[in-house]
């Protein structure tokens, strides 16, 4: 019997072994199918090892060491309970993907540019999570962070992609070197790169106050964390559909996980302002990112700024569990904790949904743009119903999946009063708050993505002839959306599942959920609040078929249909209907004029001229002008005047590197 | 026995809601016609006017699609569970931990989606009016609605409404600054969740001062009956959350008996009329504010719902 750590490695050698032969096959017409069946099953094979380790009871953490990397210190991949969770999410993710693909890719314009980098992706973010030292750690995120990135630029020629892909490797390095200085701050001054020697170290205050910034930065960048999220919008949505949900559904979670890794696990014992950071920059995030969401019309880009919300919200629960932990609660630290790692599991579920949803429209009508489409409820009937799911599921409404984590965090933020110390207890429901506001705000934002999208009239040629998508896309899909409704309305055995990694990381657990009768989940006491998903559907279910047998029992049954009520003015034009901007309007307004700077011009002609009235909507991305281009530019001076130093003599390259020397080893003797 | 004694008493409560949510909106208009020195229509008038609903074919639009057929019953039935486990007469439902208080919240904002969704649907400039603002007015609300659970499960320690308002009949919890605030708050978020005055007009017939009634104006017949049905459920639930929470007088506990059962039927009907009444005086006296004031209102309620919750830090007896 292969051990777990073994299986999972095979399966990263089978897919690293598959991109090299997708670069062989890749101009050959059966290469998208062989090659998308093939990261499926290796995905499932591998889900199945993560799965039975996750659920398998408890169970010894199992490493494995190659004699590759760095020599004195090999290649160190572990498998616990929080990798084994992490693994899940991984191959879920990639599974579905791939299943997706095998559909989405016949379409593919270019499949040799996508082929060899998909299974190489994947391989990538399974070793991230197995990694157990710095070394091996650090440089299977940067092969995770190259292989997506040469996914992003696989339509490099198409408008804006050269761009996205060029600001998202400044981020990705800018990122990887935060957690190179993390990694070096951790491993001290003796320098072990090992996770199980970096654990056993106790780390001084300020390393682990740095360490917390280093790691903000580093795995906040890839998780797109404000204001270190540009690269995503861009990034993600550019890439081929099933690569923008394996990036916004999948790899963000890889990111965190290196967040919990370090943070929770190898820093040992937080401190409390730890959680005050977190959660400021958590609860930021989350309004933030769906604010512009909101403000935004094109389907692809719209979803990945609500990922940067929903990592907002991942991080406001971290930050909660951090708080507790620090305080040596554990019954709350758990609760927060394990509503992290299901939002985590619940996020990839229905951002991969929709991601492959704003694929299936890209697909039928080469549209990204809301404001071109509409009213393909009626030609796209299937996709609109899964995509109908995966919007209610996101929105955190019952007893869809994304309720249940949303419930547990607000029932974690009301453990807060049991908080000793100040700043947290009156900073957490105003974060609370802030929670709710960025959940209202989400379902706005997916009422006006389905309305506009899916209903209404077409509003261009395209959404006028779109056709349903291919039955492989749809089945992909449809498992999704089931797996939403099934962790909605039995979220106790999924909260089982999680606990062992509660009990590794945090050394506590929730109460088990199987005891407690009718699926219900409690997660403190049942006096404190319960909530049971499989109920409000049923009775969900049994008082709209009650309503609607009475309805057809005793009310008329007639039925007309007749041109829309348009107050005498019969608008033809579909263009006059509410367009994705002007449903932003009002919150634009309450929002946005802080915000944004958002403005609104009417250019209105004067009366007797026929030209047409024309609305302008200004939008300033803050965060952009104020932090990205002052430096930008100044990276770009300052480029400017070291540009003389490549046209120097050698006698002064010389003199430069004498001057060097001579200044380190000063500094070197003034130091000691 | 006692199952089925539970189950009958939800049962009742079901039904209860049902029957009473009409009454209360006719009680308010007719209040409030006779504050305007008219004479009104009878109190009894909203459930005439759902059976001509009923009575009446559905006039549909062209392009209507399935979701703007099924939006209807998905919504009431949305309202109807919500307004079934919040307890009226009784505490101690026998499914009341199906869903706590912030589960019901997320209930009606179920009811809202879809019912902004089907604002859509027709591809009208009037509905995507409704449903815009109707997202908005709610995006403003849900924050000043957790702030008023945190402060009332602060004091009551459970979001189980059962619990909390055992917790608030027993005689200890008193007169309190903090709960006076979000009991205004809650007012507050009530008045703009049913889209009364001063948030939005439910009377008004002129299309671009209405919010709610611009959503749903392309409906008609049996579809209108059910969301117009919805509407009266909602107000309801709002007025049954505010008495058992705030006003738990008289409200029979689990297993008291049919005396207590009685009194406490009583004294809800009491409370519900009271209730309207309120409401019917502050609508005749206020004017509708513009909508982009009422993220002014909203804050005000997001601000005494803070300020309810950081008065119990300083002292658990505020």
């Amino acid at each position: 019997m292969m051990s777990a750590v073994a299986l999972q490695m095979a399966c990263v050698a089978g897919l690293l072994g598959l991109a090299i032969l997708a670069i062989a096959l890749s101009r050959s017409k059966i290469a998208t199918a062989v090659i998308y069946t093939i990261t499926l099953i290796i995905c499932l094979a591998a889900l199945a090892g993560s799965l039975r380790w996750l659920l398998g009871g408890p169970a010894d953490a199992t490493g494995l060491i190659l004699p590759i990397g760095l020599p004195w210190l090999g290649a160190h991949f572990r498998m616990d309970a929080l990798a084994a969770f992490f693994l899940v999410v991984v191959n879920l993710g990639g599974a579905a993907a791939s299943l997706y693909g095998l559909g989405y890719g016949r379409h593919e314009s270019s499949p040799h540019r996508v082929l060899p980098f998909f299974p190489a992706f994947l391989a990538g973010m399974n070793l991230v999570v197995l990694a157990d030292d710095a070394f091996s750690y650090l440089l299977c995120w940067e092969f995770m962070s190259l292989a997506s990135w040469a996914l992003v630029m696989a339509h490099h020629r198409e408008a804006g992609n050269a761009r996205a892909g060029y600001i998202y490797l400044v981020m990705a390095s800018f990122g990887t070197l935060a957690l190179l200085l993390a990694f070096g701050l951790l491993a001290g001054p003796t320098g072990d790169y090992g996770f199980a020697a970096i654990r056993n170290t106790p780390h001084t205050p300020y390393v682990a106050a740095l360490v917390l910034i280093l790691m903000l930065i580093g795995a906040g960048s890839k998780a797109g964390l404000v204001p270190l999220h540009v690269w995503l919008p861009l990034a993600h949505p550019a890439a081929p559909s099933h690569v923008s949900a394996l990036m916004s559904g999948v790899m963000t979670k890889v990111a965190i996980y290196g967040f919990i890794r370090v943070v929770f696990d190898l820093l040992g014992q937080p401190s409390w302002p730890a959680s005050v950071i977190v959660l400021g920059l958590g609860s930021i995030t989350a309004v933030m990112g769906i604010l512009y969401a909101m403000m935004e019309t094109d389907l692809k880009r719209l979803l990945a700024y609500s990922t940067i919300e929903n990592v907002g919200i991942i991080f406001v629960s971290l930050g909660l569990a951090l708080a507790f932990q620090a305080n040596g609660q554990k019954l709350p630290a758990a609760l927060a904790f394990t509503a992290a790692l299901f939002h985590v599991l619940n996020h990839s579920f229905f951002k991969s949904l929709l991601f492959f949803g704003a694929g299936a429209v890209l697909t039928s009508t080469g549209e990204r743009d809301m404001d071109k489409l509409g009213g393909l409820i009626h030609r796209m009937p299937l996709t609109s119903f899964v995509v109908l799911i995966g919007c209610v599921a996101i929105s955190a409404l019952p007893p869809f999946n994304g309720f249940v984590s949303e419930w547990l965090i607000f029932q974690a933020v009301l453990q807060s009063p049991e908080l000793p110390q100040w700043a947290l207890k009156i900073m957490v429901p105003a974060v609370g708050a802030m929670l709710a506001l960025a959940a209202a705000l989400a379902a706005a934002c997916f009422v006006k993505v389905f309305g506009v999208t899916f209903l209404g009239r077409p509003r261009s040629p395209a959404a006028e002839t779109a056709v349903e998508v291919d039955r492989i896309s749809l089945a992909a899909m449809f498992i999704l959306a089931t797996l939403c409704l099934l962790a909605g309305i039995l979220p106790g055995p999924v909260m089982d599942a999680l606990s062992p990694v509660a009990v590794e990381i945090l050394g506590g657990r929730l109460p088990v959920q199987a005891h407690v009768p009718w699926l219900s989940i409690v997660p403190v006491s049942e006096s404190r609040g319960s909530y049971n998903g499989l109920l409000v559907m049923v009775f969900i279910a049994i008082s709209a078929s009650l309503a609607v047998y009475f309805i057809h029992r005793f009310a008329s049954h007639a039925l007309r249909r007749g041109p829309a009520w348009g107050c005498g003015f019969d608008d033809a034009v579909p263009a006059a209907q509410y367009s994705g901007g002007s449903f932003a309007q009002p919150i634009r307004r309450v929002f946005g004029t802080l915000l944004f700077h958002a403005r609104d011009h009417v250019d209105m002609p004067a009366p007797g001229d026929t030209r047409p009235a024309r609305l302008r909507i200004e939008l300033h991305d803050l965060v952009w002008e104020r932090l990205y281009q002052p430096v930008s530019g100044a990276v770009g001076f300052s480029a400017d005047r070291l540009n003389a130093l490549q046209f120097l003599t050698i006698r002064r390259y010389l003199s430069l590197v004498f001057a060097t020397l001579v200044t380190l080893l000063l500094v070197l003797a003034i130091w000691s | 026995m006692v199952v089925i004694s539970d189950i009958i008493v939800q049962g009742l409560q079901m039904l209860l809601v049902l029957l009473m949510a009409p009454l209360l909106t006719g009680f308010v208009r007719k209040i409030k016609a006779r504050l305007l020195r008219r004479q009104g229509a009878s109190m009894f008038q909203p459930y005439r006017d759902l059976l001509r609903l009923l009575r009446k074919e559905v006039v549909l639009a062209d392009n209507a699609s399935w979701l703007f057929r099924v939006t209807p019953y998905v919504t009431f039935a949305a309202i109807w569970v919500a307004a079934a486990l919040v307890p009226t007469f009784a505490t101690g439902l026998v499914f009341n931990w199906t869903a706590d208080l912030i589960a019901i919240v997320a209930l009606l904002g179920s009811a809202r989606f879809f019912l902004a969704l089907a604002g859509m649907d027709v591809g009208t400039s009037f509905g995507g009016i409704g449903s815009s603002r109707e997202v908005m007015i709610a995006a403003l609300a849900e924050p000043a609605m957790l702030l008023i659970v945190f402060c009332m499960a602060l004091v009551a320690g459970s979001t189980q409404l059962s619990t909390v308002a055992n917790f608030m009949a027993s005689s200890y919890v008193g007169l309190r600054v903090s709960l006076g605030m979000a009991v205004i708050a809650l007012i507050m978020v009530a008045l703009a969740e049913n889209a009364r005055i001063p948030v939005d007009n439910p009377a008004t017939h002129l299309e671009l001062t209405m919010v709610h009634e611009a959503m749903v104006l392309e409906y008609s017949g049996r579809h209108l009956a059910m969301i117009e049905f919805g509407a009266f459920l909602k107000l309801l639930l709002y007025v049954s959350l505010i008495a058992c929470v705030f006003f738990p007088f008289n409200i029979a506990l689990f297993g008291t008996g049919a005396l207590a059962y009685a009194t406490g039927a009583a004294a809800y009907v009491v409370k519900l009329a009271v209730a309207g009444l309120l409401l019917a005086l502050f609508e005749t006296a206020t004017a509708k504010m513009r909508v982009f004031r009422v993220p002014q209102f909203l804050g005000a309620a997001l601000m005494l719902g803070l300020l309810g919750t950081l008065l119990l830090f300083v002292s658990r007896s505020f």
